[in-house]
């Protein structure tokens, strides 16, 4: 992890607040070449607000974000909407910060699935159709770093499994890192080597393969998603009240909790932080 | 030629609307119609400063609209009142403050109604050449920033993500509008500027099927606006400001007929067998 020289990207104890509350905190992350480094965590943990910040679109508030220098980027965004004032065709879209010619975009769209969407507008595509045209033209940069903000989302199953080989095999082929975020846990085990679990700072990390030989296994990253709703049970000893404050499995409330948190149940699934952020 | 009042005021008019007519689309695609009109407004102020200073009004409304504008975007990036409300606020203050400013100048005779609705007899040569100027550097600068400028207005995290400086691009933008809004001052009047900017664009969205043909055709559909509203100016001795914006409403109307859709699809199905 500690390759100081060759890291695409690195947050190092960065967090970010808006107004009195913290969106994430104390969050330490590097992406290296070839690396997939996934995010999981529930709805407003800051997955997205820390792909942000990895990609310079939010400046943190502390810690710092370094990025390689004229390091290019293919990102993925959460959402877009295209207005209808806005004339804008999928093969308009694809060349929207590189150049492209007719046959390369025919080309990068036949790798996600998507060639016949070529002369569709853009806001008639479906989610799943949008999700593929987005994926699209972020490889079509071919980026030392991909950023993928929940990748698949309204995406088909087979359709699902096709683009996570397909991101395995740019990751393969090009080298290049990716940080990815996703809600499909058995996929995320299959293609990432780094896990990383946000509740509002870093709660846990891993590297899937470790998780796996481990009995703890199907408790943390059950097959079916009943049971992957237990890794949240489990990670998350404290919740995030609305105004910014924690309250502890205990009852007790503080103002803030940055920094990885230790967990004695399951030690052998989590690397140790807490003594780093002690001293 | 250039000695026809009529004459000037159509050269000068075909100049604002060729430079519009692209600005416009970005207006529209924005949703910054009333940002547009905070610049216009803050016009007025910048007339009365013209006068009380002894400078050229063009230059004058320019340097209060750019003014003014980053103004908006520090405010903004403040986070204290939502982005219509300081709209709202800046755009009538700048109003008021340019009606009671040029009403203590009583030693100034001052056409108000000209200020406000556009006034063809008041072009000079001295204007055509600042509109062709002016015009010429927006639509330079505008070409210049446009891929950067297009892919912010898509998605402004994308762009941030992959490296193209967003902030700065539309701040160069709003700085194009204010250049804009000073240029067109004479023709089209304080109050109807941004008319100018969205309804030819607006227009152009039902015929074009790819942002760099809308541009063309708003510019195209601006013109023809100009042209039309010029002669009923003329003719029926109305103020030339409105007429050019009926005109361009008609302009609008008519692009609303099922027709328009059929052009498009002409188009689309041309640019596709071209491929």
């Amino acid at each position: 992890m500690d390759n100081r020289e060759t890291a695409l990207v690195r947050l190092t104890k960065a967090g970010i607040r808006k107004g009195a509350d913290w969106l994430v905190r104390g969050v330490d992350l590097t992406v290296s070449p070839g690396e997939i480094v996934t995010l999981i965590g529930p709805n407003g943990s800051g997955k997205s607000t820390t792909a942000k910040l990895a990609l310079g679109i939010l400046k943190p508030t502390e810690g710092s974000a370094q990025r390689n220098s004229r390091l290019k980027v293919g990102y993925v965004p959460q959402k877009l909407s295209v207005d209808w004032t806005l004339p804008l065709n999928v093969r308009r879209f694809l060349r929207l910060t590189n150049p492209l010619s007719d046959a390369e975009c025919r080309d990068v769209l036949s790798k996600t699935g998507a060639e016949r969407l070529l002369d569709s507008e853009v806001r008639t595509l479906s989610g799943g159709e949008l999700q593929r045209v987005m994926l699209a033209r972020a490889i079509a940069r071919n980026p030392d770093l991909l950023v993928l903000d929940e990748p698949v989302q309204g995406v088909d199953y087979a359709g699902e499994i096709a683009i996570y080989d397909l991101i395995s095999e740019i990751r393969n082929k090009q080298g290049c890192g990716i940080l990815m975020i996703s809600h499909d846990l058995h996929v995320v085990m299959a293609a990432a080597d780094q896990v990383i679990c946000l509740n509002g700072h870093v709660c846990c990390r891993g590297t899937p393969s470790d998780v796996s030989k481990d009995d703890n296994y199907h408790a943390l990253f059950g097959r079916r998603s009943g049971d992957g709703l237990a890794v949240y049970e489990h990670h998350h000893d404290h919740v995030h009240l609305p105004d910014g404050k924690v309250r502890h499995a205990d009852g007790s409330l503080c103002s803030s909790c940055s920094g990885e948190h230790h967990h004695e149940e399951h030690p052998e699934t989590h690397q140790k932080h807490g003594s780093e952020h002690a001293g | 030629m250039l000695d026809d009042f009529f004459v000037r005021a159509m050269v000068a008019g075909t100049g604002v609307a060729l430079v519009a007519g692209p600005l416009g689309c970005f207006i529209i695609w924005r949703r910054m119609a009333y940002f547009g009109d905070t610049l216009s407004h803050a016009a007025l102020l910048g007339v009365a400063l013209a006068l009380l200073l002894n400078v050229n009004t063009t230059i004058a409304v320019g340097g209060v609209s750019m003014l003014l504008a980053l103004l908006l975007v520090a405010l903004r990036r403040k986070n204290t009142l939502s982005s219509d409300a300081i709209l709202g606020l800046l755009s009538h203050s700048a109003l008021a403050l340019g009606l009671v400013c040029l009403a203590f100048m009583t030693w100034v005779r001052v056409d108000l109604f000209g200020l406000l609705f556009g006034d063809i007899l008041a072009v000079t040569k001295f204007d055509i050449a600042m509109i062709f100027a002016g015009g010429s550097f927006v639509l330079v600068v505008l070409a210049v920033i446009w891929r950067r400028l297009f892919a912010a207005t898509v998605s402004h995290d994308l762009a941030a993500g992959e490296g193209l400086e967003p902030d700065r691009t539309e701040l160069v933008f709003m700085l194009l509008t204010a250049i804009v809004i000073a240029i067109s001052l004479k023709i089209i009047g304080a109050l109807l500027i941004t008319a100018l900017l969205i309804i030819p664009a607006a227009a152009a969205r039902r015929l074009s099927s790819s942002p760099e043909q809308m541009a063309f055709v708003a510019a195209f559909l601006g013109v023809a606006a100009v042209i039309g509203g010029l002669y009923s100016s003329l003719n029926y001795d109305t103020p030339s400001g409105p007429s050019i914006v009926v005109a361009a409403m008609v302009l609008f109307l008519v692009s609303l007929v099922p027709g328009g859709h059929l052009v498009r699809r002409i188009w689309a199905k041309r640019q596709g067998d071209r491929s």
